[in-house]
């Protein structure tokens, strides 16, 4: 099992460390979701929570997002506590979260609409952003007007243009489809490579988890915790096309499938 | 409609309806109905009179004001009932009660207490229309889509920016609607209050034209409130379906 427990590795210190969660627990009515939970997040890095369905991954990206308060604990994000949300964080949501109102351009500038930022500066700072996504051609579509997969590139140039530290997703590609999901694994990983941001990515998917992560971090549900923290280290370096043939890759892929699978009903 | 390969204008079976009218004036059954080409005779002379515009300009601003008034309480208050459980608990009874409510009953309570003037006029409108749109706007921010609202949060929306940025264009279906159907219902308010009244705009000219056997005139009247009313709908209607597009997607 220690194939990449990588100790080798020891965690960055504390400067490197974006966000940091201390001692979080939440309960909603009697229920307790997270219990006394503790994790780092590196900077520059893509750290991934994954577990079994009910295990608190998306409470804790909202606590982190600062969209649910935490019970007890803290969360600090670049050093400072956070009270709610933040311009150092953008959320990308599962469902899209787009306005329908609203053309494809305006949704993109909204984070900077609500900053106050003047329109025509606005609207060229969500065109650079449209386009790195390649979106450009469709910036005064409407959400309806565009296939699943083209209405999360809009949430993720929302989440981009506003020029976070913090990328907080929420099961970003759950609901695209598979094809579209792996184009997006592969731009994901790009992004963490160019945009020097914190990601952190919540998913049930294993595969997508170890593809695109630095680092995972596996939640154990009732209540939740963390149980382990996983570092690949061999195929990060390595190109797109070769990740998913890495030996190292099959085996973290399958000692998480034999850590989760009790937990799965 | 096509008859023998032509396509006929949109409501154009109203003329056959109209001629029906006609024949059944010419034919002079009852003085309760003079012929269609009578009344609209009278319609046309009736318009140039002071006494219709006077009439007619009394009934669009007590008109206006009431609805003005309801558009501008019951949106914010059916918006703010569907975000806070607390006021909704409070409100809801009271506009389940009023909206079932009998309102015309409670014109003569208006009289006593506004007078026999315009301000009943305007109330007895505002109390028609309002509780439609309460419940309607309600119920489109109570369908909103949470993580719409968590997305402006998320990216530093405060209530009052969620509340016109995100809340009123979720909700901006419903609200057309209920403004739709409310603004009908005003209609049937101000006429209503006028008849009660019986002083002042319509409701005045109906109690004369009515009492003095007058019925082409009365006819005409009638033809121009109809008209007046259908046409207020359709131009609501016609809103409604601008946001359409969005209302199915959300």
């Amino acid at each position: 099992m220690a194939i990449s427990q990588t100790s080798a590795q020891p965690l960055a210190s504390t400067a490197d460390i974006a966000v940091s969660v201390r001692n979080i627990s939440k309960k909603y009515n009697q229920t307790e979701a997270l219990r006394d939970l503790s994790l780092d997040f590196p900077k520059g890095e893509l750290t991934s929570l994954l577990g079994p369905s009910g295990c608190g991954k998306t409470t804790l990206l909202k606590i982190i997002a600062g969209l649910l308060d935490a019970n007890s604990g803290t969360v600090q994000v670049g050093g400072q506590t956070i009270s709610g949300p933040g311009p150092d964080r953008a959320f990308v949501f599962q469902d899209f979260a787009l306005m329908p109102w609203a053309n494809v351009i305006r949704n993109v500038a909204f984070g900077l609409e609500l900053r106050g930022i003047a329109k025509s500066e606005r609207e060229a700072i969500a065109e650079k952003y449209i386009a790195s996504v390649g979106l450009t051609g469709f910036e005064k579509s409407f959400p309806h007007e565009l296939s699943g997969g083209m209405r999360q590139r809009v949430g993720l140039a929302r989440a981009l243009s506003v020029d976070a530290q913090v990328l907080l997703l929420d099961e970003p590609f759950s609901a695209v489809d598979e094809q579209t999901r792996r184009k997006f694994q592969e731009d994901l990983l790009s992004l963490v490579q160019n945009e020097n941001k914190t990601f952190i990515f919540v998913t049930h998917s294993i595969e997508e988890a170890v593809y695109v992560s630095d680092q995972i971090a596996i939640l154990l549900p009732r209540p939740s915790r963390v149980s382990e923290i996983i570092r690949p280290s061999s195929f990060r370096g390595k190109s797109v096309d070769n990740i998913r043939r890495d030996p190292e890759y099959l085996d973290i892929v399958d000692q998480i499938w034999a850590s989760l699978r009790s937990y799965v009903e | 409609m096509f008859i023998f390969g032509y396509k006929l204008p949109a409501m154009s079976s109203l003329i056959l309806w109209a001629l029906l009218w006609e024949v059944i004036g010419r034919l002079e059954l009852t003085f309760f109905m003079p012929a269609f080409s009578t009344v609209i005779a009278t319609l046309i002379e009736l318009v140039q009179t002071k006494v219709f515009q006077k009439a007619l300009s009394e009934t669009a601003y007590a008109f206006s004001v009431g609805v003005g008034a309801s558009i501008l309480i019951g949106i914010p208050t059916g918006i703010l009932m569907g975000k806070s459980r607390l006021l909704d608990e409070m409100l809801l009874p009271w506009v389940n009660i009023f909206i079932s409510a009998p309102l015309s009953a409670l014109v003569p309570v208006l009289m006593v207490l506004f007078g026999f003037g315009t301000k009943t006029i305007i109330i007895t409108t505002a109390l028609f229309a309002v509780w439609i749109i309460i419940l309607n706007a309600r119920a489109g921010v109570m369908q909103i889509n949470r993580s719409l609202v968590e997305m402006a949060r998320s990216f530093g929306a405060g209530p009052f920016t969620a509340f016109y940025k995100i809340y009123f264009w979720a909700a901006l279906p419903e609200i057309l609607g209920g403004v739709r159907i409310g603004v009908i219902r005003a209609v049937k308010g101000v006429i209503i209050g006028q008849l009660l009244v019986s002083i002042v705009g319509f409701g005045a000219l109906f109690e004369l034209y009515s009492s003095n056997f007058l019925m082409a005139h009365f006819w005409a009247i009638l033809l121009v409130l109809f008209a007046l009313a259908f046409a207020i709908a359709e131009f609501l209607s016609f809103l409604e379906r601008k946001v359409a597009f969005y209302a199915t997607k959300r």
